[in-house]
């Protein structure tokens, strides 16, 4: 098995998908002949041809209704969008136009498309490069939201939005792409959509997150194990639809939770998740879910984003609060 | 000593050509589409039938038989002749206004009316039909186009996407985006924009500084072209061209067809607010359906008693088809839930309990 970094996991899966289906393509800023400005697509428009893999004009929303289009001729979009602060200039094209295609049409008509874009902080970064909007795409409905921790999970679960029918919001976080290497399997595999993994079992304390904060929550599990807390880590994958069933199953073990994101703390996904706790496991709780978020600030400047990032300490402190209410 | 730029190229006016005159005289051959007689005849039939179903529907309207409706008397050239100059095979995406096309192009006449009333219904296309739903974002579907006509192009298939929108679209950054992107892609792509003078109440003169929207070409590096709009042969002779060019893998066409809605934006709006009495009987002058017809009836192919006939029997076919309108099954929020997605997810499942 191979040793890949996310970044190289994820063009795997688009290579493996791009070999095994012609109708895949990729396009987005500077994505075919450089491979992307992270290099994501590296080698894959000499391999694949112009046809398959190709640079665009400098137009986001052109972009999104490239995607629409072919979408509709029977094509698999993969379309990058360069920066997440370049998706509010595609907003129409994703959250109205693709994502509403299948209702609109009553069926007739369905995206098909991957909306690829790197996100996410400590990597300072230029301003509106590293925003945490997965709340904004959650929260609109048809269209999937999916944010990969790992390498094997960033290919398969890839691989699984590239084959859906519908839209797919795969958001790739910067500080995971050359973070750490993992064995991943060649050739195609899939992770289902909507299913979450517990990445740690413990008994005391049930830990929610997704994306870069499965590490930072990593972190202080171990030192919480240290006191002797057993803290369960549930990474999302999948955060539209939501995998409640692995929450609450976990919760009936733990009875105390909190949910960790880097977005900005209210109207989130942390607060989807405690919704969605509230409905199906209140009686199982022996404390209220509290949330480790990034304050309701705009995303801070470079020189203060360490500060501003959920941290192991501020997670311990919050597990703690649930433990001892 | 000032340097000499050549600006002249971009400040020259264009004039909107014309085929056939007010008075039903063909005034330039050379852009005269080869049209058979029974052709001449079918593209009337579909303008006077239109002309009908358009007055009917505003009666519609006003009965609370049909929801959100945009009046479409005046341009029955722009939007009959311009989807006649096609093939079945051509993809239409539409604006809101665009109903003519998609109906012409195939869909059915009480599947657009479901449409207007807001059923689910109007906008599953049946297999065969390409067109898209029309589009209320404006400007949205001329990305749309311009990506069905890549499709095409990968595909090999010598079709062409046409999109639809007004004065006021081509000031949507989507319009300078789809373009740009048609021009560097080369695509069979035609923007076909039917300047009817107001966006909803804005008049053209706030829209854009340039001499015209067709001038807008030059920008993209595609083939820009004026066309006047109350002209049917003008417009088919254009979409035609541009067609023809498109298959042959000449790259995209924007038409820009200079017309007006003798109707107000839409039945809750009030035109008056906003144009002359003088100028709405200038216009109304200019009848793409009276230029018709005085040239069809000087060729022996059309009479008065023709269009009676003709609105009769659109009179008839709106009735039937509004009535199967009003028949079709109403929706249920379970059936939504269950079109959001190709496998329901489980979330969605469970929120059919509370509409049960």
């Amino acid at each position: 098995m191979a040793q890949m970094n996310m970044k190289e996991a994820i063009r795997d899966a688009m290579r493996v998908e791009l070999e095994r289906d012609p109708n895949v393509l990729i396009f987005g800023e500077d994505v075919g002949n450089v491979g992307g400005v992270f290099r994501v697509t590296e080698g894959l428009q000499k391999a694949f041809g112009e046809d398959r893999v190709f640079d665009t004009p400098l137009a986001e929303s052109a972009i999104g209704g490239l995607a629409v289009g072919l979408g509709i001729q029977g094509f698999r979009p993969i379309a990058e969008i360069q920066f997440i602060g370049f998706i509010f200039e595609a907003m129409d094209q994703m959250l109205i136009q693709a994502a509403r295609m299948r209702y609109r049409s009553g069926g007739r008509y369905h995206s098909p498309i991957v909306f690829r874009t790197p996100f996410g902080g400590g990597v300072k970064a230029a301003e509106l490069h590293t925003d945490s909007l997965e709340g904004l795409i959650a929260q609109t409905p048809g269209i999937k939201v999916v944010v990969p921790s790992n390498p094997y999970d960033a290919k398969g679960l890839l691989i699984s939005a590239i084959r859906d029918n519908d839209p797919v919001f795969f958001m790739e976080h910067l500080n995971l792409y050359h973070a750490f290497r993992a064995e991943v399997p060649e050739g195609e595999y899939t992770i289902e959509l909507g299913k979450a993994n517990i990445v740690r079992e413990g008994s005391d304390v049930t830990i929610i997150s997704y994306g870069m904060t499965v590490h930072t929550a990593t972190k202080a599990a171990d030192e919480l194990e240290k006191s002797g807390i057993k803290a369960e880590i549930i990474d999302l994958r999948t955060l539209n639809p939501l995998d409640i069933d692995t929450i609450v199953t976990s919760i009936k073990k733990t009875n105390r939770a909190i949910v960790v994101q880097e977005a900005q703390k209210s109207a989130g996904i942390a607060a989807e998740v405690i919704a969605q706790i509230n409905e199906k496991a209140i009686l199982h709780l022996e404390a209220p879910v509290l949330r480790v978020a990034g304050p309701d600030t705009i995303y801070p400047f470079a020189q203060i984003e360490d500060s501003w990032l959920p941290t192991p300490a501020r997670i311990i402190k919050a597990v703690n609060t649930v433990l001892e209410y | 000593m000032m340097s000499k730029v050549p600006y002249e190229v971009y400040t020259e006016e264009v004039e909107a050509l014309s085929v056939l005159s007010p008075d039903g005289e063909i005034v330039n051959e050379a852009m005269m589409p080869k049209l058979t007689d029974d052709q001449l005849k079918e593209i009337m039939y579909r303008m006077v039938f239109t002309r009908t179903w358009d007055d009917r529907a505003v009666n519609l309207g006003r009965q609370g038989r049909l929801g959100f409706y945009a009046p479409v008397s005046g341009q029955e050239a722009t939007m009959i002749g311009s989807e006649y100059a096609l093939q079945k095979e051509d993809f239409v995406c539409p604006g809101y206004r665009d109903i003519p096309q998609l109906v012409w192009h195939g869909l059915p006449l009480y599947q657009a009316f479901l449409y207007s009333r807001g059923h689910q219904h109007g906008g599953q296309i049946p297999e065969g039909v390409n067109v898209l739903m029309p589009q209320i974002i404006i400007g949205a579907q001329i990305l749309h186009a311009m990506g069905i006509a890549m499709g095409f192009k990968l595909k090999k298939q010598k079709q062409v996407a046409i999109t639809y929108t007004g004065d006021g679209g081509s000031s949507e950054g989507d319009f300078y985006e789809g373009l740009n992107y048609a021009g560097v892609y080369k695509l069979p792509v035609i923007f076909f924009v039917q300047n009817n003078g107001y966006a909803i109440t804005t008049p053209f003169s706030k829209q854009t500084a340039a001499l015209s929207i067709a001038h807008k070409a030059v920008a993209a590096g595609i083939r820009g072209i004026k066309v006047d709009g109350m002209d049917v042969f003008a417009v088919i002779s254009a979409v035609q061209e541009a067609a023809e060019r498109g298959r042959n893998g000449e790259g995209a066409t924007l038409i820009e067809a200079v017309t007006y809605r003798f109707r107000p934006h839409s039945l809750s709006d009030d035109a008056s607010k906003y144009r002359t009495k003088e100028e709405e009987v200038e216009w109304s002058a200019k009848d793409p359906i009276a230029r018709l017809a005085k040239y069809l009836e000087k060729k022996g192919l059309w009479t008065e008693e023709d269009t009676a006939r003709v609105r009769e029997e659109a009179k008839a076919e709106v009735n039937e088809q509004i009535k199967k309108a009003e028949k079709t099954e109403k929706m249920t929020v379970s059936g939504l839930l269950d079109s959001m997605f190709e496998t329901t997810p489980k979330y969605l499942e469970e929120q059919k309990a509370d509409f049960e």
